[in-house]
């Protein structure tokens, strides 16, 4: 069984190299592919230097896109799993196993969550209401419950990656991306995870701009639901 | 003729000029033009004919003639935007893409490269 872990990273040259030693100390039985989305400060130069493949693509695309070329990657690849893992050191390596798991036991995509089992995962107050909005948005709409729909710690199965090699939304490419799944009949599981806390910088968000973020997202999702169907077979 | 007709049929005429001497420049594509020309033409043929813009005021109720004259700018222009919107959205699809591939077979280059040389 042959699985991809797929790690984009913008401008992460400082976090990269931690990353990679996480995934290469707990997690060797994954090949990592480094999605560079445009970097200007050596993102790229730190990963290659500790041999990984990386792809550096000509131009920023956004975590949409990146994740997306890393999604086709592995689907020309013929990879059989594709695991998606922050490049900024947020998610745990030691932790794929368990959304491995679900995909093993026949699920198509699963999904880290970080409010599944009540962990401790301090977060803005603000950004904690938007996130238990688009949670519930999106339970409704798909007819399943969701915890945490902004993880971008993922893993896709053969379906999955087939369907996001086709279409993979831009804008806010985890919320969307549910939906689009959730349309294309795939099954989704959510299973409760850690992470860290962001170690450098605070959120800059500020309560106004975290309230349009909000809207803005909730748009993208009705905006989603109208669009056709994604049908593969 | 009344100031407002002039008025509109020299703004109608300016339009259609401008377009039609940066269609000949080549700065832009014809079929971006066409919509312009179309949108053009129609308001100075309403700008002109003055009888007829009367008539299709009426028709839907206009008290006064030249305000339908520029609820069709108005019509027009969105449609023109509209258009716009299709066409960026277009691109950036297609940007997109052919900055994912083009960062695939960098990479498939690379390995190939490598390949040969051990």
């Amino acid at each position: 069984m042959k699985i991809l872990v797929i790690v984009p990273a913008y401008n992460e040259a400082e976090n990269i190299q931690n990353v990679i030693m996480d995934l290469r100390d707990n997690f060797p039985l994954g090949d990592i592919v480094i999605i560079n989305d445009g970097s200007h400060d050596g993102t790229s130069h730190v990963a290659r230097s500790l041999g990984v493949r990386v792809i550096d693509l000509p131009h920023n695309l956004g975590i949409g896109g990146a994740v997306q070329t890393g999604i086709k990657y592995g689907y020309i690849h013929n990879y059989d799993i594709a695991v998606q893992f922050d490049g900024d050191g947020q998610h745990i390596a030691n932790e794929i196993e368990k959304i491995l798991e679900q995909i093993h036991q026949g699920a198509d995509m699963s999904i880290g969550s970080r409010f599944l089992n009540a962990t401790a995962y301090a977060m803005p107050f603000t950004r904690k209401i938007g996130s238990s909005v688009f949670s519930g948005v999106i339970s409704l709409i798909c007819r399943q419950k969701f915890t945490d729909t902004t993880s971008g710690f993922r893993a896709y199965g053969k379906k999955a990656m087939e369907l996001f090699n086709d279409y993979y939304p831009e804008d806010y490419p985890e919320v969307e991306a549910l939906i689009v799944a959730y349309k294309s009949k795939l099954k989704i599981k959510e299973v409760p995870v850690c992470m860290r806390q962001r170690e450098k910088g605070e959120s800059s968000i500020t309560a106004l701009g975290s309230v349009y973020y909000m809207i803005k997202v909730l748009l993208a999702i009705f905006v989603g639901t109208l669009k056709r169907r994604f049908i593969i077979t | 003729m009344e100031v407002v007709q002039i008025l509109s049929i020299t703004v109608s005429l300016f339009i259609m000029v401008t377009v039609i001497e940066l269609i000949r420049r080549g700065a832009f594509k014809e079929r971006y033009a066409l919509l312009w020309l179309f949108s053009s033409l129609v308001l100075l043929i309403f700008s002109i004919w003055r009888n007829l813009l009367d008539y299709m005021a009426r028709l839907f109720g206009f008290f006064y003639p030249p305000s339908f004259l520029f609820l069709l700018g108005f019509g027009f222009l969105m449609l023109i935007t509209l258009h716009f919107s299709m066409v960026i959205s277009n691109l950036s699809e297609k940007n997109k893409k052919m900055a994912q591939e083009l960062g695939l077979m960098k990479d498939e280059l690379e390995q190939l490269k490598k390949d040969k040389n051990t």
